[in-house]
């Protein structure tokens, strides 16, 4: 090949940064473009509930596949082999709860945010303020996962370790997604997702049919190669490298496993994505897209995963290695392209670098805006203002929100850089399915639920899994935990679901069972009727 | 915004959202039609939930506790553990495509009839 002469042309750096501006300038055009278009509350936290299933379907998935997913899967694929795999799988599994029991019901009975849905037949101050507090929380982890990995990705990228550039990237990062939230809101952020979601499926399946091409489309023998590099024999191919190494290690992965599964259901940002479709019918679509896209993304992420053990270096002091396997993807597509030093490795590894930031800004956006419409629509217009406020005041209103959670982010990302990107997000995750699903599930399925059981359910599940966390190895007691000198770790697992979801669930019950409040129960048959048949449920607005 | 001016509730629990239509949703909550909308969903949701959780709950377990049975070689360096794993991947849209057929052909319709009813009885 002669493409090697041709390096001294493009460096990679350069390609790199140009590529990086394209999709910052591609995604300012769109915020700008669909603020124009935003004038009521219902374009701003919806988008005017104008997307089809289809165009939802694309954002659904652009939300899920985080750079957690796009990187961090295959990069634990490379390094761990088959362990890697399983956390795709619980991602993916998780969204049949989804399908089946929440997308179509929420968004018939819903308007904006997950608090709506809970407060219908409730009394609206104290489970908003619940709803809307798990929300934040729920949210600013999530956020925090995505910024400190732009922050390690780009500094990684671009060959630069010094603490005050990657601090610079992080303060980038939240000034764009303050500007794509204020800006454009819904409308913004889901045409900024839907072509993160295209950009990000073209490349992962470029560089998939690149890999597979080069073991002849046979996976057998892919993963044997991989086997082989990776050092590892057939371990690399069975369970057992990353989780279950012991018996707390055995119920640590059990734990997470409930988490994944049960979590996606319950997290608002994916919740409120269901309410910017025109109908149910349009949201069960969208979810079925959403299984399709991320289900065939998954597969993929196992051969990326699998090939970058197989075609990239990851033993000790590799950079694979150093960067917990971020980098497995982006280095595959190096290997793909030509290698090091190629103009076709060259130019893989700057578009694939340039999705997995497109992937970053689009999520980081997605955030700020479910946290922003929780502020102005659950506790500034419902709860401060008792329902009472204009529609003006609380379109001001969110964009201080997304101002002040886009500040807080950036503050709180750059102290976090120690932890781990897969922990913040698998927290997140739990704390969604003990604080948010059971609260859901009741109260769509169960008609004595109330406002008691509600709060009771939230509260109790996010203050478990909070603390739980607080005294796991994750916080002291372990020279990889965040406080490594205390030791206060008597909580022996890293993921708290496997006791938080259940105790979620049993504050539920416990909550409604000791309030002798009956409304909530008489307006079950409308919130039933509402939900199922979608009599009465939000429309779509027309421009 | 809320409207406040009919509130359903008169004990002064200013603190809920008011309550439009009630008397109409309540009345279709007792027809039959609505009754078997909701035994069609659950017949479906019920079981499928159940089965999916428990066949990705054992596979967790058996990653765990079974692992000798995971290592199994099926063909070349395929082994049972990642065979499951994709199968996982085929249960998910196997279901998915099942409900969605179901949704279509048996809820859909019941929906759209109770839908027209509610839009009529409250001519929105």
């Amino acid at each position: 090949m002669s493409t090697a002469m041709l390096v001294p042309l493009v460096s990679g750096d350069t390609l790199t940064i140009v590529l990086f501006s394209a999709v910052v300038a591609l995604t300012l055009y769109i915020t700008f473009w669909a603020s124009r278009q935003s004038k009521t509350t219902t374009d701003y936290y919806a988008g005017g509930r104008s997307f089809s299933g289809f165009q939802n379907g694309l954002a659904v998935s652009g939300d899920y596949m985080s750079a957690a997913s796009f990187l961090g899967i295959s990069g634990a694929i490379a390094l761990y082999g088959y362990d890697g795999f399983l956390y795709s799988i619980g991602f993916l599994v998780a969204w049949l709860v989804a399908l089946l029991l929440i997308a179509e019901l929420l968004r018939n009975s819903g308007r904006f945010t997950m608090a709506d849905q809970l407060a219908y037949r409730m009394r609206q101050t104290p489970v908003r303020s619940a709803a809307a507090t798990s929300t934040i929380v729920v949210s600013i982890f999530y956020l925090l996962a995505q910024m400190v990995g732009a922050g390690s990705l780009v500094g990684l990228l671009l060959g630069v370790t010094s603490p005050g550039l990657k601090n610079l990237v992080i303060v980038l990062v939240g000034v764009l997604m303050i500007i794509y939230v204020t800006f454009g809101g819904m409308k913004g952020t889901t045409w900024v997702q839907i072509v993160k979601a295209v950009l990000l499926m073209l490349g992962t399946v470029l560089i998939t049919f690149l890999v597979l091409v080069q073991f002849g489309f046979n996976l057998s023998d892919l993963l044997g190669a991989a086997a082989e590099k990776s050092g590892k024999g057939e371990a690399f191919l069975q369970p057992g490298l990353l989780y279950g190494k012991d018996l707390v290690g055995k119920f640590d992965f059990l734990s997470l496993g409930l988490a994944l599964v049960l979590g996606t259901a319950g997290l608002p940002h994916i919740l409120i994505r269901f309410y910017t479709t025109p109908t149910a019918l349009a949201a069960r679509k969208s979810v079925l897209w959403a299984i399709g896209l991320i289900g065939s993304f998954y597969l993929m992420t196992l051969v990326l995963g699998f090939g970058a053990a197989a075609l990239v270096d990851t033993g000790k002091g590799s950079q694979i290695q150093t960067s917990a396997g971020n980098l497995a993807s982006p280095l595959l597509a190096q290997a793909v392209g030509g290698g090091e030093g190629t103009l076709g490795g060259s130019v893989l590894l700057a578009l694939i670098s340039a999705v997995a930031f497109a992937t970053i800004l689009a999520v980081v956006a997605g955030l700020t805006l479910t946290s922003a419409s929780s502020v102005a629509h659950d506790l500034y217009a419902n709860v401060f203002k008792k329902g009472q406020a204009s529609e003006r005041s609380e379109l001001i209103v969110a964009r201080i929100a997304a101002f002040g959670i886009g500040a807080i982010a950036i503050l709180l990302a750059i102290p976090a850089q120690r932890l781990n990107i897969a922990f913040l997000v698998a927290l997140a995750f739990a704390i969604a399915a003990s604080a948010n699903l059971p609260a859901l599930l009741y109260n769509l399925f169960w008609k004595r639920f109330n406002t008691m059981g509600a709060v009771f359910s939230i509260y109790g599940g996010l203050i478990m899994a909070v603390l739980l966390v607080t005294f796991s190895p994750v916080v002291s007691g372990t020279p990889t935990s965040l406080f490594p000198s205390a030791n206060f770790d008597w909580f022996p697992l890293r993921n708290p679901g496997l006791i938080s979801i259940p105790f979620g669930f049993l504050c539920g019950i416990v909550g409604t069972l000791i309030s002798k409040e009956t409304h909530s129960a008489e307006r079950y048959d409308e919130l039933s009727v509402r939900a199922l048949t979608g009599a009465g449920a939000e429309k779509a607005v027309v421009h | 915004m809320a409207d406040r001016s009919a509130p359903l509730y008169e004990s002064g629990e200013a603190d809920r959202l008011p309550a439009h239509n009630h008397e109409v949703y309540n009345t279709i909550a007792r027809e039959s039609d609505f009754v078997e909308l909701r035994r069609r969903y659950l017949s479906f949701t019920v079981p499928a939930t159940i089965s999916f959780m428990t066949w990705y709950i054992l596979y967790i377990i058996c990653n765990n506790w079974a692992r000798d049975f995971m290592d199994t070689k099926v063909v070349g360096n395929i082994n049972i553990g990642l065979v499951w794993g994709l199968l996982q991947f085929v249960s998910t849209f196997t279901i998915a495509y099942f409900y969605a057929r179901h949704a279509r052909k048996s809820l859909d319709p019941l929906a759209s009839e109770l839908r027209d009813e509610f839009e009529r009885e409250t001519g929105r």
